[in-house]
């Protein structure tokens, strides 16, 4: 909502200076959002008289002008071919600041001659493009008089931001009264008598809805005009229409526009000549079409409201008026249109075709309906005075509403809601300065009545917030929150404090989060197990964020891509966000992506091209770090699609799969434009173990006296024997004794038989009751032999 | 007998200076104390002599003997420091080469400044509760006091999910206020939580991004009233900035779920692309807040008439971009590793109240 100084000040009565006024705007929760104040701009800028224009004696297309000023007489050289004595410029003297040409002015001498200011034409002054002359002013302006004010520009414009709630507020008016109750001013009173009509209206009105749908419009008032001459409205009126960004047409046109800002009363005026009555209201019939004067046509169902004539519907109650039945330049005869339109339906009518109109934003907020009749009265004396004529008497259908609010207030509930002490005289100033009538009803027992033009008092707490915003809400004092529990317990729950941990932990190994959106393509999610109709958006914003992801994965895969794209090697990413399996189904995923080589290339060597193993290292350390036993963990090869077949797997506790890792399968990384190698891991923090409440106090430490015993085994086995099955085989023989067994060599090659695997291993003994003796050493290594012979068919590699 | 012992003596001790290494001067030992060695065969010799002549030439063996074998372990000990000295020389390094590269690895602005809050707000009792991002539109709009037709709504930019038949349409949640509803009808008060989560709106210019980050706080409880909210977001404020004497503007504003309703601007200056707290005359508006409807609390099956409280909506992109100078938004999810690694926190620096907020 823009609004002027000098609008404003139609309404309000008021000495305070705009600062003060916007402060004031601010601080009662009317948020200004810029101020355009071109007068300061323009502050430089004056009416100066060209005494005299005379060749300049070097160049052909230059003058030398006298300029008369409120100073001093100024020599300038101007080019500009209207320049001449005798007329009315705009003199910007040297120093001065040229908006047009964000340059400040200086002395000069241009070929010889000097110049100390500038005659200045629009484009210099940031009006227009115009260049081709310099600006002209009427003959009988004062030399010196502000060029700003000459011109009409210096009517500060204030641009607010009303919220929903306070349709009274989309009007200068309401606005004018609120800061009127916060103390700036005045609220001046507006001519609202009744206009003695001179006939009667030729057009008759009427309403047409079926019984339950009469609250669609529950008032029609109209009124008849002649002898209108409808030309331009005058200069007041326009300049501000025009400074809040509204193209001025004809006067009729331009008082209802007027109308609406002016006191936030929608209208409507028709050239009677164009209607055959009678004019009325009725819901449209479905399918009815019509087009509107903004040039489209709509069609509408049977829930709207339009306005209609004898020949059919004109336009949408409320909405929008149709074209070819407005008023134009030779309008001679209107007919004006004050209607009620019911917020509700007028919402559902602009929003089902998409059509923002300042009628609708009014509508749907809720006007002053009982302000009907005086808007009539106001609008016939606009008309009257700015296009002569008479009126007729008002013709009405329907009634207008009577009946107000009224609301039990407690004001007691300023001290407990708003915790600052507001004497009740006070309290009871500020409402009524808002035009609450408030009555005494017993102890702590108010009786509110909410003016017509408040449609936000829902509740008791709106009535108290009225009172602490216009006295203001800097005034509450701050207030510590009690703290009953003393020291507060943890702020996070167990799954809560297990992300914070993968997240660090991610970190710390040297991948980058990434925060990615948590939509993705449609036919990507479907690459990922997705792509489910009820997972996609209806109204995405692009096609590439159409439906909300099955992973974490295409995301980091995309950002790979784009980080490869813009040359950067080797991106190592991670991201813990939700994914979506169904509507009800939302999880948190923990995923990383390492891409290229490990590391950048290094004097001493040691970096090599990141493997699925550097994915399940990630996925292990997450899976340590919120607590899972690892050394439990098994994996399986049979990770998802995306994956590499024969590269990747799942970390599997016993039977449940707790998280996926390896290759991303080629075709995907071909899809997705991502440069290999490229390994990934997921997992999913629902899938995980839930987290035991454990003591904190640790379980005994238990050291063995004897010294650990190594052993190193190489067995040739089968390529189908996992390094898995090995180890169970292994351990399997002595699960007391042996502490760990590590994997160090695996080979196939020169020395060893086709077909075959070499896996050596490490195994470790740890006795707990006396030191191994060579022999017991020596029946554990034949144990281990046979039982991988037996479980493997795995033999013992000749030295 | 005594002269040839001085010779040998004499001999073995020239040689024993000049062993240029170890070899050299085992070599030397052995000529003269080997089993062959020319003190040894002396020494055998001795039991030829007369018991007189054998106990001087015995000691005088013996002397010689210990003196051989003291300047042995000397020159020994002599050579062994020129030898690691010679190594330690050999082994000299360039270090002005390159360690091997740690790649540190980030946390991402959004995940630090969450956990800074959490941080504060946990101090004063918050605990941190969630709520899906796929949302009922009853929790979403309804519970929250904004009915289909509610003008509020326009503002939202909702992104809608396909309804299933005979189901409201699910929503993306345009911000964390649903989990103020789902919270009260799950816990009784006292209530005391904040809500840290992703929200939607379709919007997407050069200070939105479709998917943006809130903190929601709600607190309820018999005798909370604005005064605590104030005093609550303003020691948020300046413990989040680590700024004393923030300013900070209460602007009275609207929102369907609060009543009475606020917005919070905090004093701030722009210069070129850099923007800082607490000075100049610009307002950033960081968050909306007010006192819970009592319809939201009568939705979340709380009495209205026993209970009262707060709640807030904090923009978490935008107060890391406030506190950290992070130009614009869209770089948050754009996953740029120049991006990241600039902005982004090392793993170790976990906020703490204690320990810090701010690295």
């Amino acid at each position: 909502m823009k609004l002027t100084l000098a609008w404003l000040k139609r309404h309000l009565e008021t000495s305070a200076a705009l600062d003060e006024i916007v402060a004031t705007l601010n601080r009662i929760g009317l948020e200004v959002e810029g101020i355009e104040d071109r007068s300061r701009e323009l502050a430089p800028f004056t009416a100066a008289r060209v005494t005299s224009a005379e060749p300049h004696p070097n160049a052909e297309r230059l003058r030398v002008c006298l300029v008369e000023t409120a100073g001093a007489e100024v020599q300038v050289v101007c080019g500009a071919p209207n320049a001449r004595a005798g007329m009315m410029g705009v003199f910007a003297a040297s120093g001065s600041h040229i908006p047009g040409t964000g340059l400040d002015l200086k002395n000069t001498v241009i070929r010889g001659v000097e110049s100390r200011g500038m005659l200045c034409s629009e484009r210099e002054l940031g009006l227009s493009d115009e260049h081709q002359g310099i600006i002209e002013l009427p003959g009988q302006t004062p030399v010196g008089a502000s060029f700003a004010a000459v011109a009409g520009l210096d009517d500060p414009v204030v641009d607010l931001s009303v919220t929903p709630d306070r349709g009274d507020c989309f009007s200068v008016r309401g606005i004018a009264r609120d800061l009127a109750a916060a103390g700036v001013g005045k609220l001046l009173p507006l001519d609202t008598a009744p206009w003695p009509g001179t006939y009667e209206s030729p057009l008759a009105i009427e309403l047409d809805f079926a019984p339950g749908t009469q609250d669609a419009c529950p008032a029609f008032l109209g009124r008849h005009f002649r002898g209108l001459v409808n030309g331009p409205s005058p200069e007041w009126m326009r300049r501000k229409l025009e400074a809040v960004g509204l193209r001025p047409i004809t006067a009729l046109v331009d008082i209802t526009n007027w109308l609406t800002l002016d006191i936030g009363r929608p209208a409507h005026i028709y050239d009677a000549r164009k209607v055959s009555g009678p004019i009325g209201a009725r819901l449209a019939r479905q399918g009815e079409s019509f087009e509107a004067l903004n040039g489209k046509a709509y069609e509408t169902d049977g829930e709207m409201t339009v306005i209609f004539d004898s020949s059919g519907m004109l336009g949408l109650g409320g909405v929008i008026g149709g074209a070819g039945t407005g008023a134009d330049e030779t309008t001679s005869e209107g007919f004006l249109e004050i209607a009620l339109f019911d917020p509700l339906r007028t919402a559902a009518t602009g929003r089902k075709l998409n059509l923002v109109s300042d009628a609708r934003q009014r509508f749907e907020r809720g006007i002053d309906n009982a302000f009907a009749p005086a808007s009539m009265e106001i609008a016939t004396r606009l008309i009257l005075e700015i296009c002569g004529g008479e009126a007729s008497h008002v013709v009405t259908a329907g009634s207008v509403p009577i009946s107000r609010q009224v609301m039990d207030v407690r004001p007691s509930r300023v001290r407990s809601l708003g915790g600052i002490d507001i004497p009740a005289s006070r309290a009871s100033a500020i409402l009524g300065d808002l035009g609450f009538a408030v009555r005494e009803a017993g102890e702590d027992a108010w009786s509110v009545t909410v003016p017509s033009w408040r449609h936000d008092m829902e509740c008791e707490p709106d009535v108290i917030e009225e009172i602490l915003r216009i006295h203001g809400f800097d005034e509450i004092p701050m207030a510590t929150l009690p703290r009953p529990g003393g020291i507060p317990r943890d702020a996070l729950s167990a799954g809560q404090k297990r992300l914070r941990r993968a997240r660090r932990v991610l970190a710390g190994r040297g991948l980058d989060e990434a925060v990615t959106y948590s939509f993705i393509a449609s036919a990507r999610a479907r690459l990922f197990g997705g792509g489910n109709d009820g997972l996609e958006l209806v109204n995405p914003i692009s096609s590439d964020m159409s439906a909300m992801r099955p992973s974490l994965i295409p995301g980091l895969l995309e950002a790979a891509a784009r980080n490869q794209a813009r040359g950067l090697r080797d991106p190592g990413l991670f991201e813990i966000g939700p994914v979506y399996h169904s509507v009800q189904d939302q999880k948190t995923a923990i995923a990383g992506l390492r891409t290229g080589r490990t590391g950048p290339r290094h004097w001493s060597g040691g970096h090599r091209e990141v493997d699925a193993f550097d994915a399940k290292a990630d996925a292990v350390a997450v899976l340590d770090a919120v607590g899972v036993p690892v050394d439990r963990l098994d994996a399986t090869a049979d990770a998802e699609t995306w994956y590499h077949p024969g590269r990747s797997g799942i970390l599997r506790l016993g039977p449940n799969a707790l998280a996926s890792f390896g290759e991303v399968h080629p075709e995907i990384l071909r899809s997705l434009d991502v440069a290999g190698p490229a390994v990934v891991f997921e997992l999913h923090l629902e899938a995980l173990p839930r987290p035991r409440t454990r003591s904190p106090a640790r379980p005994d430490l238990h050291l063995s006296r004897f010294q650990p015993v190594r052993r190193d085994f190489a067995f040739l086995v089968d390529p189908d024997v996992t390094a898995s099955r090995l180890l169970r085989a292994i351990t399997g023989t002595a699960r007391s004794l042996i502490r760990e067994v590590e994997v160090f060599d695996r080979y196939t090659g020169s020395g060893i038989a086709d077909g075959k695997v070499s896996l050596a291993v490490a195994v470790t003994f740890q006795p707990e009751e006396a030191s191994l003796t060579e022999n017991e050493i020596e029946a554990l290594s034949g144990r281990i032999v046979e039982a991988v012979r037996k479980r493997t068919g795995g033999t013992l590699r000749a030295q | 007998m005594d002269d040839r012992i001085t010779i040998i003596l004499n001999d073995a001790l020239d040689a024993i200076a000049g062993a240029g290494d170890i070899a050299g001067l085992d070599a030397v030992r052995i000529a003269a104390l080997g089993r062959k060695g020319s003190i040894t065969l002396l020494m055998k010799g001795l039991g030829a002599l007369d018991p007189q002549a054998r106990r001087q030439a015995g000691q005088a063996l013996n002397a010689a003997k210990n003196d051989l074998q003291s300047a042995i372990d000397r020159r020994k000990e002599e050579l062994e420091r020129q030898r690691l000295e010679a190594r330690l020389e050999a082994e000299r390094i360039d270090v002005t080469l390159p360690e091997r590269p740690e790649l540190p690895g980030t946390v991402h602005p959004v995940s630090q400044a969450t956990d800074e809050i959490i941080a504060i707000l946990a101090d004063m009792g918050f605990t941190v509760a969630e709520g899906p991002d796929i949302e009922d539109d009853w929790f979403n709009f309804g519970a929250l006091n904004m009915p289909e037709e509610h003008p509020a709504r326009q503002e939202h930019d909702t992104f809608y999910l396909l309804p299933v038949v005979g189901e409201t349409r699910p929503v993306l949640r345009t911000h964390t206020s649903p989990v103020q509803i789902r919270h009260m009808l799950e816990n009784s008060p006292p209530i005391r939580i904040i809500a840290p989560g992703r929200t939607y709106r379709s919007d997407s210019d050069l200070t939105h991004t479709p998917m943006f980050h809130q903190v929601e706080g709600l607190v309820i409880d018999r005798a909370i009233h604005m005064g605590h909210l104030k005093g609550c977001l303003r020691q948020f404020v300046e413990a989040f900035f680590g700024v004393d004497d923030v300013p900070m503007r209460f602007r009275p504003s609207y929102f369907p779920f609060t009543s009475p309703s606020m917005e919070v601007d905090i004093g701030c200056s722009f210069s070129g692309n850099r923007l800082t707290i607490g000075e100049g005359a610009g307002w950033m508006e960081i968050l909306g807040s007010g006192m819970v409807h009592p319809r939201v609390l009568a939705n979340g099956g709380v009495d209205p008439e026993a209970w009262q409280g707060f709640a807030f909506g904090l923009g978490i992109d935008r107060l890391a971009m406030l506190k950290y100078a992070i130009p614009d938004l869209r770089g948050f999810f754009d996953a740029d590793v120049r991006w990241l690694r600039h902005y982004g926190f090392r793993p170790h620096d976990v906020p703490t109240l204690y320990g810090g907020l701010t690295p």
